[in-house]
């Protein structure tokens, strides 16, 4: 079991709920980058997913394709990132997951990126446009490693697609919980319930929903039907907006659910 | 780098890098258009659209005076400009929405450069009842005014792309964007012979009918094959259209013609089989114009339609195994081969062809008088008038 996977096991095993903030490396400066991390990490998150801005961000909606966008301007790049993380190996002890689209590691070379992410201890690897016809590319590589390559389901997977997904999967299954790309939605659709559900059931890892998910309520309300939550957008603009309460707002919502279970 | 070979692959180009979001649509696409392949009423209805809405078979045209005024190889014009939308972009559209519609699927997305398969696809979702969105980039907007009007009387919403650099590949990643939220109802009528598997093979397939036809027309008309067959190459679905039929006559030599914009030293070009590295953009494994970290760099080319910065997989394929001759045409050669087809020939070729006769037109020097080039004529250049006006400050030599 890959540490990632243990981290959100002994999280849930505690009757907490498994957090995963996400944020744009870069945005607002790579020099802030371990100060962000390490709030993030105090705020109680289980594992920190870091973004690596892209020129071409198919999956994101407007709040990560604009933080992207700053660390683009601010020449931020997947080796910077990398560089940055070596300076404070060890000094962040939750597991870091790195969520990159695939062409930026095509262009770093598949092994010396491996390579260095083992350096670093990255404990995973989110890769949007990497669905599981072509994750061979990295997985022969990452066998025998602590790194844990994160699979996405949707809500439009067939159920032979999650079994599948659900065979190979490592550190946990990322549920994406909308038709479309990431950012703030009102209202989750009816079906979602069911889905989540049925994911857990062919799962072997831990299930996460992530995708639109950006207030307390959401938190609590997908929390309850997963193991626990990844919020990105909500987080990457709190942070652009230095509006720290909110995060630790989000994040509260997670741990208070043991102070629900033991009192009632 | 070792990449395993399977479906969807044109040697080690192609795949399928897509969120999973999307990885339901496109099996679906996939079986959808295997059933419709072997169909003979798919096949007998596309054929009626393309005859009496499209109006083929267009002709395959002897360019006389061209010709003669070079003096070398005879150069004959596969005319898709006399399409019906004036450029080869229709016969894809036409397919795509037929296909759309088996699915069960009413709802339409696109992507526009040069706004002809924008126009194209408007059209077809007009003719069928369609609903239709198209993204185009901002800077083609501008660039291609009239088309965007076009569209909106055809009954297309438009929507303008600011992000990245406001062309082609951001309408692609905006269009993307809208179908994996919308990809339950939705058909994404895909340009060029790009992206996710199976889009590279529907859109050559729908394209063949080019090389198809003018395979037939030259044997009609001199009893032989052609000996050079040339193309322009944005995307690539008119050339690979083109090319497809004549792959296994090793005796035609194919030639396909990037952009080569303000000249590939400048780096401001749309050439990415002259400059571009391996690579992901938009689903496919391709070659792409990139930086060393891995970020898509901005095409440039004087027209809106090659300004793409990577090629379909199956050109990147030819390619590497030499079938097909790769070379490109800049700004200033491309405009002279627009001056000179419709100064001798009386036919304004569109921008993106106009590379293809500049090219062709070098070509024909080189070789002997009984020697026969094709050229694929993808569209007219009415749409271009502006631009052609602005780059040569609106005076004519």
């Amino acid at each position: 079991m890959k540490t990632v996977e243990k981290r959100i096991r002994e999280c849930v095993a505690k009757g907490n709920k498994a957090f995963i903030p996400y944020m744009m490396a870069g945005d607002g400066g790579l020099d802030s980058l371990k100060d962000k991390l390490l709030f993030l990490e105090e705020c109680g998150a289980t594992a920190i997913e870091i973004g690596i801005p892209f020129s071409d961000p198919v999956a994101d909606g407007e709040v990560i394709q604009r933080a992207g966008e700053r660390a683009l301007a601010d020449g931020v790049t997947l080796r910077k990132v990398l560089d940055e993380l070596v300076r404070f190996k060890g000094e962040v002890s939750v597991p870091l997951i790195i969520m990159t689209y695939l062409n930026p590691i095509l262009a770093y070379g598949i092994n010396s990126f491996i390579e260095r992410c083992e350096k670093i201890g990255i404990g995973g690897l989110i890769i949007p446009d990497l669905p599981l016809e072509e994750d061979g590319l990295l997985r022969n590589g990452l066998e025998g490693t602590d790194i844990a390559l994160i699979p996405l389901v949707s809500l439009t997977s067939s159920l032979e697609r999650i079994v599948n997904i659900a065979k190979q999967a490592e550190g946990f299954i990322y549920a994406v919980t909308v038709n479309g790309i990431t950012g703030v939605r009102n209202e989750f659709e009816d079906k979602l319930s069911a889905h989540l559900k049925r994911v857990k059931e062919e799962s072997s890892v831990p299930v996460l929903a992530g995708f639109g998910i950006s207030t307390s309520q959401q938190v609590e309300q997908l929390g309850a039907q997963a193991d626990g939550v990844i919020v990105g957008s909500a987080i990457v603009d709190a942070l652009h907006r230095d509006d720290l309460e909110v995060i630790r707002g989000l994040m509260r919502t997670c741990t208070m659910e043991i102070n629900n279970s033991a009192t009632s | 780098m070792a990449i395993e070979l399977k479906k969807g692959r044109y040697g080690k180009f192609g795949g399928q890098y897509v969120p999973e979001t999307l990885m339901t649509a496109l099996i679906e696409l996939e079986e959808a258009y295997g059933t419709a392949k072997s169909d003979p009423a798919f096949h007998k209805e596309l054929d009626y659209y393309l005859r009496d809405f499209v109006g083929r078979e267009n002709p395959l045209y002897f360019a006389e005076r061209l010709t003669a005024k070079i003096g070398g190889a005879k150069i004959f014009l596969k005319r898709e400009d006399l399409n019906h939308t004036g450029a080869h972009k229709i016969n894809n559209s036409l397919g795509q929405a037929l296909l759309a519609i088996r699915m069960g699927k009413r709802k339409i997305v696109a992507e526009t450069g040069a706004g002809q398969h924008g126009v194209a696809t408007a059209t077809a979702c007009a003719l069928f009842g369609l609903d239709c969105v198209v993204f185009m980039g901002k800077e083609d907007i501008r660039r291609q005014e009239l088309n965007v009007f076009r569209m909106e009387l055809l009954g297309a919403k438009v929507v303008s792309v600011d992000k990245g650099s406001g062309t082609l590949k951001d309408a692609v990643n905006e269009a993307l964007r809208y179908w994996v939220a919308n990809v339950e109802d939705t058909h994404y009528i895909l340009g060029s012979a790009l992206g996710p598997h199976p889009f590279p093979e529907i859109v050559r397939d729908f394209q063949r009918v080019i090389g198809v036809e003018t395979r037939r027309q030259i044997v009609e008309k001199e009893g032989r094959l052609p000996d050079a067959v040339v193309a322009c190459i944005g995307g690539g679905s008119n050339a690979i259209g083109m090319f497809h039929p004549f792959i296994e006559d090793e005796g035609v030599a194919l030639f396909g013609v990037e952009a080569a914009g303000s000249g590939i030293s400048t780096g401001l070009h749309a050439a990415a089989i002259a400059d571009g590295r391996e690579g992901v953009l938009h689903g496919a494994y391709m070659y792409v114009l990139q930086d060393e970290d891995g970020f898509i760099k901005e095409a440039h080319s004087i027209s809106a339609g090659l300004d793409y910065p990577a090629v379909g997989p199956e050109h990147c394929h030819l390619h590497e195994i030499g079938r097909v001759k790769y070379s490109s045409v800049t700004d200033a050669e491309a405009l002279e081969g627009l001056k000179l087809l419709s100064k001798t020939e009386g036919i304004i070729p569109a921008l993106e062809s106009a590379h293809a006769i500049h090219f062709a037109a070098e070509l024909a020097k080189e070789m002997d008088k009984d020697e026969i080039i094709v050229v694929c004529l993808s569209g007219r250049g009415d749409k271009d008038m502006q631009t052609v006006r602005e780059a040569i400050g609106g005076v004519v030599e």
